[in-house]
């Protein structure tokens, strides 16, 4: 308070100077911070771009010293080798996609049927320890993966569940119901539960009054955190490589990693399937741009 | 416990009977029936997908168990424990750790601030701005590792090559000890930036308008205006994101194999990735549960303290 009554003392005498250094002062320092913007945008996308332009270059120009920023041939080839193998046919790359879209949805629709009903639970009714239920729950998901991993593999090999969709999907499911339950909870708790009350008044069951009544006002947040799942697990990795191995099994992410095993690396290949593999997760993210705050926190920041 | 559910949710009729004592009654318990069957399956799953788990873990923590040599296992107690605790390579693999969590999350926490606030204070595309902002952070580890991999190489990479159009000398980055370290630290900030900057967002769009206007009546300064009005209302918030980015980078383990594979040596080796090699490339499993489990014991800690910070933010 003190110091801002010291302020407007000192700059009294100078007070007809001020509107305009000020304005001249607000001009130059908005080109500033305009320069500096672009400036961050730009090292901030540059590589998505990079990897973008790699991806339409001829191998030639990929490996040019100096690089080509702008005079290079455009070829759809490396997008070409992502699907097609080489002597015609399928490319491992385009099973392992298949098999991406494949445990990503059916992980993300059972982490769905578990986690919303859960959360609709804990937003209505009074359970006990409820809080703690919550934090554990949400404390499951930030175990280290690479940790879990370790008696996760000792137990698929009992079962038999080492190198198969079924064990990925339910790892990824384990993994995503404590961010539905999070995430859904919120939209729950925004939902009236009045509008239940009203209809068990009508003679409607709880079950029912859920069913019809809450369910499709909750459908939007539904498949926002639906398209958040499915992203968590489209992008995983570390599971994904030590649980599976066999081509027709293995998920995208390994599968391109795997790219850079040999002695000479196709980086324009590299480039092409990243693109294919990504452009899907930004398409989705976008789409859901409005809850990225919740999304990324795992459903523990709202605003 | 559940018992009494399943009865009353077998008479259907019950509900709509007109009898007022009765309905009442069999919703109460329909309510806890239906709470317990509609939480118990997630919690089920939880308890058999992580729980079981690492107790499974905690037990093998105690023992000589190697997956690839079979066997018996044999209870060592907690040898296995003062080993790791005990291990220069350990303690090496911790300060890289913490250089690295420390390094990556305060670059982060700095650049994604200063973002969002640039951008706060735009008036136009802010939307479009904050959307390409954004994209790294979306980005699977493995597509960003490799392709850093690529840019940083120390022949063709294009970060070399811009150096060099400057006059600038060739930088090994991912084959020198101590510029590889930095190389994951500069990649994990560009990944993660965004995420900070988003939250930051959040705080700075929800700073009340009137706060900056009695302000600026009062003449404050700009700084004196960001420090008392500004920082004090983004910084619970900001807090909140840096927690989280720290258990996230403590965890990580994917941009680790991908980029470095922990070297050149192990200059890059982080605590996960030194579990991953004890447990995939030496089998000493035994070993590799009771290292982990100390892991889990620190991330528990720290999402404790995160959890306990954040129902306190919600609370006000």
């Amino acid at each position: 308070m003190a110091v801002s009554v010291d302020e407007a003392v000192s700059t009294g005498p100078v007070r007809d100077h001020t509107p305009s250094a000020r304005r001249f002062g607000g001009r130059g320092r908005f080109v500033l911070e305009v320069a500096l913007l672009t400036v961050l945008a730009v090292v901030m996308l540059f590589p998505v771009l990079w990897m973008i332009e790699t991806s339409i270059k001829e191998n030639r120009d990929v490996y040019a010293i100096p690089a080509k920023f702008f005079d290079f041939k455009v070829t759809m080839d490396h997008f070409k080798d992502v699907f097609v193998a080489s002597g015609g046919g399928r490319s491992t790359l385009s099973v392992s996609f298949l098999n991406s879209v494949v445990v990503a949805g059916v992980s993300t629709a059972l982490a769905t049927v578990l986690g919303v009903p859960a959360a609709w639970a804990y937003s209505r009714f009074a359970v006990k320890a409820k809080k703690d239920q919550l934090f554990f729950i949400l404390s499951t998901r930030f175990m280290p993966p690479v940790v879990v991993v370790i008696p996760i593999f000792l137990m698929y090999r009992q079962v038999g569940l080492i190198d198969t969709q079924l064990g990925l999907i339910l790892i990824y499911t384990a993994f995503n119901v404590p961010f539905t339950i999070w995430m859904m909870k919120g939209f729950v708790d925004e939902v009236p539960a009045e509008y239940e009350d009203a209809a068990m008044l009508d003679g409607y069951t709880r079950l029912q009054a859920f069913w019809r009544f809450t369910l499709p006002l909750l459908l939007p947040g539904i498949a926002a955190t639906a398209v958040f799942a499915l992203i968590f697990s489209w992008n995983e990795f570390v599971f994904a490589t030590f649980l599976t191995s066999s081509d027709n099994v293995r998920t995208a992410p390994p599968a391109i990693a795997g790219l850079i095993g040999g002695t000479t690396v196709d980086w324009g290949l590299v480039a092409a399937a990243s693109v294919v593999f990504a452009l899907p997760v930004l398409v989705f993210a976008y789409l859901v741009r409005k809850h990225l705050v919740a999304g990324v926190t795992l459903g523990a920041v709202r605003r | 416990m559940s018992d009494p559910a399943p009865l009353t949710t077998d008479h259907p009729g019950q509900a709509a009977s007109a009898t007022p004592p009765a309905p009442g009654r069999s919703r109460r318990l329909s309510d806890r029936g239906l709470a317990v069957a509609f939480i118990s399956p997630a919690l089920l799953l939880l308890l058999a997908m992580s729980v079981f788990p690492l107790l499974w873990a905690l037990y093998l923590s105690f023992t000589d168990y190697s997956a690839t040599r079979g066997g018996p296992a044999h209870f060592i107690w907690f040898e296995n424990y003062t080993a790791i605790l005990t291990s220069a390579q350990v303690h090496l693999r911790a300060l890289t750790t913490l250089i690295y969590v420390f390094g990556a999350v305060t670059l982060q926490t700095v650049l994604g601030f200063a973002i969002a606030y640039l951008i706060s204070r735009r008036t136009h595309g802010r939307g479009l701005l904050t959307t390409l902002f954004l994209v790294p952070m979306m980005l699977s580890p493995v597509v960003v590792g490799l392709f850093w991999r690529f840019m940083l190489d120390a022949q063709f990479g294009v970060i070399n090559s811009m150096l060099g159009s400057l006059g600038l000398g060739q930088v090994e980055w991912l084959t020198r000890q101590r510029t590889a370290l930095i190389s994951l630290i500069v990649v994990d900030t560009w990944q993660w930036t965004p995420f900070i900057m988003l939250i930051a967002l959040a705080g700075l769009t929800a700073v009340p308008k009137y706060l900056y206007e009695a302000a600026s009546i009062d003449r404050a300064s700009e700084w004196f205006r960001f420090r008392t009005i500004t920082l004090p209302l983004v910084w619970p918030l900001l807090l909140i994101a840096v927690l989280f980015r720290a258990i996230e980078a403590f965890r990580l383990f994917d941009l680790v194999y991908i980029l470095t594979s922990g070297g050149p040596g192990v200059s890059t080796e982080t605590l996960s990735f030194h579990v991953y090699k004890v447990a995939f490339l030496g089998f000493n499993t035994g070993t590799a549960s009771a290292y982990g489990i100390l892991m889990v014991l620190i991330v528990i800690v720290l999402t404790q303290l995160y959890l306990r910070y954040l129902n306190k933010l919600k609370e006000d």
